[in-house]
């Protein structure tokens, strides 16, 4: 366990504990306040270099990062992939070794191979890496920021900040996760961070999108969506990836609605002050009803808006204190 | 040899910073009683009014976490003298330090300054004033809010030791000190002793 990621990579949250956990959501909350000044830059990573490689599409993710590394006046190299001697046919160990040469104290990579961070860090040991989601393994800040947004919503209507309830709010929290579970690296994240502070995590999908594997997960799986949306006080809906072959997994997209998408009728059985949740990109009218979307409970856009924060501690704890050093 | 008092804690600031760096403060004597303390501020308080005749451009910015308590006893006082209102903030300088790639320490607290500071006095508020990196570190923060008429600095105790070419301009108590040793300040008094491992 591991229980600080100061001067660390970011790999995975399966190996942190609560009190890892906690320090990234209490350092975003500092840089929640930098987001709100005039002048939205602090120099604590001035003259550090960020590398951005993003292997797979990605708006938010990318965006979020890049500028969190700028407010920390870090300077960014960011490849773009397909325009890259990538394309020409070379390897990853190879583009990595090129960039590394630049002089670069940090990676944040986003591929479509799961694990492929872990690869990374092993080519380039005194490099910070920050995985950015890999296949269908992990995707570390996506959990923080879900954790961070839950702790912010439930600390507001106590009228309390986030850092004076630490972990407390998790405690006994039953958080709901619906859809391609099997497919979602969110999905591993959200659940590591949750069960990691407290939570009670309970999981609901078709079959064949449960990975095979879900008897040694620390949730429990719900046959039913109908029969656990009365439990949960926060349901995470994850989206179904067609990239990644969902569509061969449900009937059809409509079937799919019926049984596992949060539709109007289903959100009207939520428990009062209930939170909906959703990575993004959202297929509106699939595992959510439009309506459903833009609904008062739905924290979607904080969600977003918290994303450059928790990738902004992320970055100020692994980074700051990582000069000359080789991870551990 | 002096007698030690274990696990001396002050106040709810020390313990989380004690729990934070993994050193605890342990109290060898007290140097200044809560009386003494109250009375150096309201002195302190007198020497900016004389100082600064227009209260009602000042604003006084305690720096986290320890400044933050003098900082608003100092503007209660400002305000019992003049019955002028007086802006406060305060202010975490984690991301402006120097070292930050040996100690990359979390922000021990939020930063609140809801006002344009161009053109006012700033009066910066801290508890102890030793090396001097952190008041430099402060005053690179400040211009993140405007460009400060004037900046003063004001601390309960000056202990010596600068690194850099910095004076107060309010001081509360003047106590020389060795370098190893620690001080600790607060509303309720001041203390002498040494950070152990706790």
């Amino acid at each position: 366990m591991i229980d600080s990621i100061r001067g660390r990579s970011l790999l995975t949250l399966n190996d942190m504990s609560r009190q890892a956990i906690v320090e990234v959501l209490d350092t975003a909350e500092s840089f929640v306040e930098v987001n709100r000044r005039a002048i939205k830059k602090v120099p604590a990573l001035k003259g550090r270099v960020v590398a951005s490689l993003f292997f797979e599409e990605s708006t938010r993710t990318r965006l979020s990062f890049e500028t969190a590394a700028k407010r920390l006046s870090a300077d960014v190299l960011s490849l773009a992939v397909a325009s890259s001697s990538m394309k020409k046919g070379e390897s990853l160990r190879d583009t990595i070794a090129t960039i590394d040469a630049l002089g670069i104290d940090a990676v944040v990579m986003r591929h479509q191979s799961s694990g492929a961070a872990l690869q990374v860090k092993h080519f380039v040991p005194h490099v910070r890496v920050i995985n950015a989601g890999d296949g269908q393994h992990q995707h570390p800040t996506q959990g923080l920021l879900d954790a961070f947004t839950i702790r912010q919503v439930l600390a507001e209507r106590q009228g309390l900040t986030g850092v004076e309830t630490g972990s407390s709010l998790f405690e006994g929290l039953h958080v709901l996760i619906v859809g391609d579970i099997r497919h979602s690296r969110v999905a591993r994240s959200d659940i590591a961070a949750y069960v990691a502070l407290g939570a009670e995590v309970r999981v609901a999908g078709p079959g064949t999108l449960m990975p095979v594997d879900i008897a040694h997960w620390p949730v429990s799986v719900v046959e039913d969506f109908d029969q656990a949306i009365e439990w949960a006080d926060v349901v995470g809906l994850l989206r179904l990836q067609k990239e990644r072959g969902t569509g061969s997994f449900v009937p059809s997209l409509a079937e799919y609605t019926f049984t596992h998408g949060l539709t109007w009728a289903r959100a009207h059985r939520l428990r009062e002050g209930a939170l909906i949740m959703h990575p993004g990109p959202m297929n509106r009218g699939v595992e959510i009803d439009s309506r459903v979307a833009d609904l008062p409970a739905a924290v979607i856009n904080r969600q977003v808006e918290n994303g450059v924060p928790i990738r902004m501690a992320v970055l100020y704890l692994s980074v700051a204190g990582s000069v000359g050093g080789t991870d551990q | 040899m002096r007698p030690v008092r274990r696990e001396m804690m002050v106040s709810g600031d020390l313990e989380r910073q004690a729990r934070k760096s993994g050193l605890a403060f342990v109290s060898r004597s007290q140097l200044l009683s809560a009386d003494d303390v109250a009375r150096a501020l309201k002195r302190m308080g007198h020497e900016m009014i004389e100082r600064n005749h227009e209260v009602g451009s000042l604003s006084v910015i305690g720096l986290q976490t320890g400044g933050v308590v003098f900082a608003n006893r100092i503007a209660e006082i400002l305000v019992e003298i003049t019955s002028t209102p007086v802006a406060t903030g305060q202010l975490d300088v984690s991301f402006y330090r120097d070292d930050l790639s040996s100690n990359p320490a979390p922000p021990s607290a939020a930063t609140r300054i809801d006002h344009d500071l161009t053109g006012r006095t700033v009066i910066l508020v801290d508890d102890v004033l030793f090396t001097g990196r952190t008041v430099r570190a402060a005053l690179n923060a400040l211009s993140d809010w405007g460009r400060p008429g004037s900046v003063q600095l004001a601390v309960m105790v000056d202990r010596g030791h600068r690194e850099f070419p910095i004076r107060p301009d309010f001081v509360g108590k003047n106590l020389p000190s060795a370098r190893d040793e620690a001080i600790v300040a607060t509303l309720d008094g001041v203390w002498i002793g040494t950070r152990e491992t706790s």
